[in-house]
C-alpha cells in the first residue's frame, strides 16, 4: 500500500523555487538567484557595491558580505556571487556582518579623497549613502592618501577621476560585457590599478553615459552635467526617449525650470536601464539658445516675430487660399516627433480639412504595410532561435535595440542571420553573415535560406526578421521583395519592423500618413516640385537635411507659394518659411509616444515650455477653430479620449496608468501576409560602384547639431570601398577622388573598409564636410557612382 | 616599426593556433614582441590586439599587471640587484652604491649607450646565496664588487653573449610543439574526445 501525502498531492511543488530564509524570514527564490538578488524582494538590504542586476557578478567590492549557515557554523560569503540553496539561513545585520561591513567601507574609504562637496556624486552617492548607513563613522587611517591627476578626460564625453574609483568594475564590465567596447580596462594590476583607456585611444563608446550613471561614486562624471546641479536641487519625471524608436525609459531632471540630466530606467521589456549617448545628452538641444520663442510671419524676405492670434489668422488664411484650388493642394510632412495626441490632433484636423496628403515618413522608411504583418515585440525577438537582420545598423540608429540583440546573440539565445552591403555593429555577433549589392537582396535571400545548414536552422523555432530601411540610395522595394522571399522560406515568421523616428509608428497609427491612396512624402515632394502644392505645412520636420533628395526637396520648397513650419528652431528648411510657430519640445510636454515594436508609454513634461512656444496638438487644436472647423479638444485629457476611443490600436492605453512604467502594446489587427513585387534593379556596369547611404549615430541632424557637447563628435563625410577596389580605383588610403553620378560630382576623401560588400561604395549620411546629396535621386531605384581619382 | 615583423607573424599565428582562444595567447606573444623590440611598444600592444581580437586597451590592462613585460626602452642588459633582507644583510646596498658608480646611472636607469639598465629587485629566491643579482633574468650569485665589475666588463666586452642573450629573449632555443601534440584550435568545452598523442591510453 502507498501512502499518500495529501498535502503534496494537492499543491504540486514549483521545482524552480528555493525556500531560503533571510534573517530568519522565509523567502522564496529562485534556482540559481544569488542571495543579494533573493535579499532585494525584502525589507533586508545588503549593502553592495559592485553587483549590478544587468551584469556578470565579480565580487571585487566586498561589501555585500553576509552570514551563511553551514554545518560548521555561520559562514562569511559574498551574496552576490553566492547563489541560493534549498534551506539556506542567511543573516544580513549580526555583529560580525556588521563589523566586517564597517571593515570593508574603512578599508574603501582609506584611499577615498572624500571631496563630497565639489563631487557631482555627492548626495546620490552610494558610497556616501552606504559609508552613513553600513559604515564604521570614523577613519582610522591618518596616512597620506593615494595622488592622481584630478580628471583625465577619456572621451569627449566622460571624465575620470581615479582618486575617486573604488575599482568595482562596473564600468569596465558595462564596457565589455554590455556595450561590447572594451576600450577602458583595469591597468597596471597591483597597489596601483586604476581604469584607464589605451593611450591615444579614448572611450569613445556610443553608450559610455551609462557608465556614469552606473558608477558607485563620483570617478566618472560626463561633461554635460558636471558642476551644473546639486542631487537635492533636481526635481524629476520619468519619460521615455523618443530620439529614435527604441523608445527607452527615462527619468528626465531639471534643475531652475532648465534639462540638466537624463538618466535610464530599468524596465524588463525595453531598455534594461541603458541609454545611448545621443538619446541621454541631446537634451542639450531643448535649452539650447537658438529655440524659437514666438512665431515669426514673412515679411518682405524676412521673418519677424508676431503675435499668436495673428500666426494663427495667417495660417488659416494660408491654408483656406490653397483649399479654395482643392483638398490636393495642401500636404502635411512630419509628425513623427511629437506625441501620438499631437499626431492624433494633426490627422484629426486633417480630416475635418479634407488633406489627403500626410507622411510621418519621409521617404526613407517602409510601407505602413508592415505593421500589419505578424508583429514581435522586442523581448520576443531576443527569444527567438533565429533573429534575421534586414535592416540598418542597428548600433547606428536604435542603439540600445543593438545591446539587447547582441546580448541575445552573446548569451546564445539567438543566432543572428544577416543580410547587408557592409558590415554592422552586429557583425561580429552574427552567426551567419551574407553580403549584397543593393537590389541583388532578394536573390542572396532566397539562396541564403534555401541551404541544408539554413534550413536545419530556420527549423529550431521561432524566426523574428527585423526590417528596415538600410539604404537610402535604393528603392524600399528591394527590401520588401527580400522580405517576401524570407516568408516564402517560413511562413510564420513574425517581424520587427525597425522604422528609426521616434514616435514614427504612433504617428501612422494616429493618421498621419497618406490617406485615400494618396501619395507619400516623395510624391508630395514631387507635387510641390511640380507647383501642384500650394501650402505645405512641415510638422518638426527638415527635409532639407532630412531627406536623402535635396535637390528635390530644394525644387519643392521654392515652389511652394506658402510654406509653413512648426518647429523648435530654425533650420535649413524653414528659413524661407512663410510662417513658422514655435512648438513646444521634448521635456515640455506630455503625451504618450509609441515604439518601434508597437508599446505606448507615456513622455511627461518637466520644464515650461520655452518662450509661447506650445505642443503640436494645442497649435491644431487652435488652429481648427481659427479655420471654424473645431476639432472639439479643449485638453489634453480629452484628446487622449479621443484617441483611444475613436482609434483601435489605441484602445489599451484607455486607462492612463497603463503607460507608465513598461507601457502597453498596441492592439493589432489579425496579421496580414505580404508579397514582393517583383522588381530588377538594373545591372551595374562593372566600372561603376553600387551606392549604399546609410546613417550614423552622430551626424548632423539639428538635435545633434544644437547639443553642444556632442557637436564636435559628428566627422566629415568619408566614401568607403572595399581595400581590392580601393586597389582597382588605384589611390591612396584618405586621398580625396571625384565621385560622379548621372552628371553630378562631388570631391570626397576615400578609405579602405574590409567591411563593405566589393562594388559597394558606402557613404554615411548627413555629415560634415562634404554635401553628398547631389548624388542621390529618389526617383532611380539604386544609384551608382564612377569614382576616379583626381589628377 | 615595432609591430611584428613577418617571421614573428608566423609564429605568432603558430602560437595563437596552439591554444582554443585567440586571446590566450596573449602573454607568450607579449614575449615573442619584447624580444623582437626590448621593450612593449604601442604599436606592438595594438598589433597584438588585432592579431588575437582584443581591444589595446585588453592588451595593456593584461601586459601592465607584469612587472616583466616593460613600457620604456631597457638597455640590452637589465641588471636586477635583489635588495630584500638577506642581500640587504650580506652587502646589497654597498653593491647597487658600486654598480651606480660603475654605470654612472641611479637605479632605474639606462646608461646613454643603451646597454644597460639598473634595478632594484625584491627577493629573486636564492637568499641563501646573497647576495643576488640577475642579468636579464639569470642569476649571478655571492656577488661582490670585484665580481660586478668584472661582469661589465665582460658583458661590455660581448664576452659573455652566450650566457646572457639581449633583454627580451627568452631562450635562445624555440620550443616546438609537434602538430599532433597540440591541443588544437576548439574551446575546451568543444572537445568531447582525448587528444590524438593520448591514443585512446587515458580517459579524458
Ligand atoms: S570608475 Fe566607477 S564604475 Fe569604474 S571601477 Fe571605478 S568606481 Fe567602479
Ligand atoms: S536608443 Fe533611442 S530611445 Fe534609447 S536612449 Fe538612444 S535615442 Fe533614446
Ligand atoms: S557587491 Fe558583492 S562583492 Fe561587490
Ligand atoms: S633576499 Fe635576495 S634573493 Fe631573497
Amino acid at each position: 500500500m502507498t501512502i499518500v501525502d495529501p498535502i503534496k498531492e494537492t499543491a504540486p511543488v514549483d521545482p524552480n523555487i528555493v525556500n531560503i530564509t533571510i534573517n530568519d524570514k522565509p523567502v522564496a527564490a529562485r534556482k540559481g538567484e544569488l542571495i543579494i538578488a533573493a535579499a532585494d524582494r525584502t525589507e533586508d538590504f545588503i549593502p553592495r557595491f559592485c553587483y549590478h542586476p544587468r551584469m556578470t557578478p565579480v565580487g571585487m567590492c566586498r561589501q555585500c558580505l553576509v552570514e551563511v549557515e553551514t554545518p560548521r557554523g555561520p559562514m562569511m560569503v559574498v551574496s552576490c556571487m553566492t547563489p541560493v540553496a534549498e534551506g539556506q539561513i542567511v543573516r544580513t545585520a549580526t555583529d560580525s556582518v556588521k563589523k566586517a561591513q564597517e571593515g570593508v567601507l574603512e578599508l574603501l574609504l582609506a584611499n577615498h579623497p572624500l571631496d563630497c562637496p565639489v563631487c557631482d556624486k555627492g548626495g546620490e552617492c552610494p558610497l556616501q549613502d552606504q559609508a552613513f548607513s553600513h559604515g564604521p563613522g570614523e577613519s582610522r587611517f591618518v596616512e597620506e592618501k593615494r595622488h592622481y591627476e584630478k580628471p583625465i578626460a577619456i572621451s569627449d564625453i566622460v571624465y575620470l577621476d581615479r582618486e575617486r574609483c573604488i575599482l568595482c568594475d562596473r564600468c569596465t564590465r558595462f564596457a565589455d560585457e554590455v556595450a561590447g567596447d572594451a576600450l577602458i580596462t583595469f591597468t597596471s594590476r597591483g597597489n596601483d590599478t586604476q581604469v584607464l583607456t589605451f593611450p591615444d585611444e579614448p572611450f569613445s563608446s556610443y553608450f559610455s553615459g551609462n557608465t556614469v550613471q552606473i558608477c558607485p561614486v563620483g570617478a566618472l562624471t560626463a561633461k554635460p552635467y558636471r558642476f551644473k546641479a546639486r542631487p537635492w536641487d533636481l526635481e524629476q519625471t520619468e519619460s521615455t526617449c523618443t530620439s529614435c524608436s527604441v523608445g527607452c525609459r527615462t527619468v528626465v531632471q531639471s534643475s531652475r525650470d532648465e534639462l540638466v540630466r537624463y538618466q535610464g530606467v530599468d524596465i524588463d521589456p525595453v531598455n534594461w536601464g541603458w541609454l545611448c549617448d545621443r538619446g541621454r545628452y541631446n537634451f542639450e538641444s531643448v535649452n539650447s539658445p537658438d529655440r524659437l520663442t514666438t512665431p515669426l510671419l514673412k515679411s518682405g524676405s524676412e521673418l519677424v516675430a508676431t503675435s499668436w492670434s495673428v500666426a494663427l489668422e495667417s495660417a488659416a488664411r494660408m491654408i483656406r487660399l490653397a483649399l479654395a484650388q482643392n483638398t490636393n493642394s495642401v500636404a502635411i510632412l512630419g509628425g513623427a516627433r511629437g506625441t501620438n495626441e499631437d499626431a492624433f490632433a494633426w490627422a484629426m484636423l486633417a480630416d475635418k480639412l479634407g488633406i489627403n496628403q500626410r507622411d510621418a515618413q519621409l521617404g526613407d522608411g517602409l510601407s505602413p504595410d508592415i505593421f500589419d504583418l505578424a508583429q514581435a515585440t522586442i523581448d520576443q525577438t531576443c527569444a527567438a532561435p533565429t533573429i534575421i537582420l534586414l535592416a540598418p545598423d542597428l548600433k547606428e540608429e536604435l542603439p540600445v535595440l543593438y545591446l539587447r540583440v547582441r546580448d541575445s546573440a552573446q548569451k546564445r539565445k539567438s543566432r543572428i542571420v544577416e543580410f547587408s552591403s557592409h558590415d554592422s555593429g552586429l557583425t561580429p555577433y552574427a552567426w551567419r553573415t551574407m553580403g549584397f549589392e543593393p537590389g541583388n537582396q532578394a536573390q542572396v535571400v532566397r539562396e541564403a535560406l534555401a541551404t541544408p545548414e539554413m534550413k536545419e536552422q530556420l527549423a529550431r523555432g521561432e524566426v523574428v526578421v527585423v526590417v528596415g530601411r538600410a539604404n537610402l540610395a535604393e528603392s524600399e522595394v528591394f527590401t520588401l521583395q527580400a522580405l517576401a522571399e524570407i516568408f516564402a522560406a517560413v511562413p510564420s515568421a513574425k517581424v520587427l519592423p525597425v522604422l528609426r523616428r521616434g514616435n514614427v509608428r504612433g504617428a501612422v497609427a494616429a493618421g498621419l500618413t497618406p490617406q485615400n491612396n494618396s501619395g507619400d512624402a516623395i510624391d508630395i515632394l514631387n507635387a510641390a516640385a511640380a507647383g501642384k502644392i500650394e501650402c505645405l505645412i512641415l510638422l518638426g520636420v527638415d527635409p532639407m537635411s532630412d531627406v536623402a533628395d535635396s535637390g528635390l526637396v530644394q525644387r519643392a520648397l521654392t515652389q511652394v507659394k506658402n510654406l509653413i513650419s512648426i518647429d523648435t528652431m530654425i533650420n535649413g528648411s524653414n528659413r524661407n518659411a512663410d510662417l513658422v510657430l514655435p512648438a513646444a519640445s521634448y521635456g515640455e510636454k506630455n503625451g504618450t509616444t509609441t515604439n518601434l515594436e508597437g508599446r505606448i508609454s507615456n513622455v511627461t513634461q518637466k520644464i515650461t515650455p520655452r518662450g509661447t512656444s506650445r505642443p503640436d496638438w494645442m497649435i491644431a487644436t487652435e488652429l481648427s477653430i481659427a479655420m471654424a472647423v473645431d476639432i472639439g479638444v479643449s485638453s489634453l485629457e480629452d484628446l487622449s479620449e479621443k484617441l483611444v476611443s475613436t482609434v483601435v490600436a489605441f484602445a489599451p492605453s484607455s486607462d492612463g496608468k497603463s503607460t507608465n512604467g513598461d507601457g502597453v502594446l498596441m492592439a493589432r489587427e489579425t496579421p496580414v501576409t505580404i508579397s514582393g513585387k517583383a522588381s530588377k534593379a538594373v545591372d551595374r556596369n562593372a566600372y561603376n560602384y553600387r551606392l549604399v547611404v546609410s546613417r550614423t549615430m552622430y551626424d548632423s541632424a539639428q538635435s545633434t547639431a544644437s547639443s553642444p557637447s556632442l557637436v564636435g563628435i559628428v566627422t566629415d563625410a568619408v566614401i568607403f570601398v572595399n581595400p581590392l577596389d580601393l586597389a582597382r580605383i588605384g589611390v591612396a588610403d584618405g586621398t580625396s577622388v571625384r565621385v560622379g553620378a548621372e552628371g553630378t560630382n562631388i570631391v570626397i576623401a576615400i578609405k579602405a573598409h574590409n567591411g563593405v560588400h566589393r562594388g559597394v561604395a558606402w557613404l554615411p549620411f548627413n555629415h560634415t564636410g562634404v554635401d553628398i546629396r547631389p548624388l542621390l535621386n529618389i526617383a532611380s531605384d539604386v544609384v551608382d557612382v564612377r569614382i576616379e581619382p583626381i589628377k | 616599426m615595432s609591430r611584428l615583423n613577418d617571421t614573428n607573424i608566423k609564429l605568432a599565428h603558430e602560437v595563437i593556433a596552439r591554444y582554443p582562444r585567440p586571446k590566450s595567447a596573449l602573454i607568450p606573444l607579449l614575449h615573442l614582441s619584447q624580444e623582437q623590440n626590448g621593450y612593449i611598444t604601442r604599436e606592438a600592444m595594438q598589433h597584438l590586439g588585432e592579431l588575437v581580437g582584443v581591444t589595446s586597451a585588453e592588451v595593456y590592462g593584461t601586459a601592465s599587471f607584469y612587472e616583466m613585460f616593460k613600457f620604456e626602452p631597457v638597455g640590452k642588459y637589465l641588471i636586477n640587484i635583489c635588495g630584500t633582507m638577506s642581500c640587504a644583510l650580506m652587502g646589497a646596498n654597498e653593491l647597487m652604491h658600486h654598480a651606480e658608480k660603475k654605470l654612472g646611472v641611479k637605479a632605474g636607469g639606462t646608461t646613454p649607450d643603451g646597454v644597460f639598465t639598473l634595478a632594484h629587485a625584491e627577493c629573486q629566491a636564492a637568499c641563501t646565496e646573497a647576495p643576488t643579482l640577475q642579468v636579464n633574468y639569470r642569476y649571478r650569485l655571492r656577488v661582490t664588487p670585484a665580481d660586478l665589475d668584472r661582469l661589465i666588463d665582460n658583458l661590455r666586452d660581448g664576452k659573455l653573449n652566450d650566457e646572457f642573450p639581449p633583454h627580451g629573449v627568452l631562450s635562445k632555443v624555440r620550443q616546438s610543439i609537434d602538430a599532433t601534440r597540440a591541443v588544437g584550435a576548439k574551446a575546451p568545452e568543444d572537445v568531447n574526445e582525448s587528444p590524438a598523442w593520448l591514443d585512446g591510453k587515458a580517459a579524458l
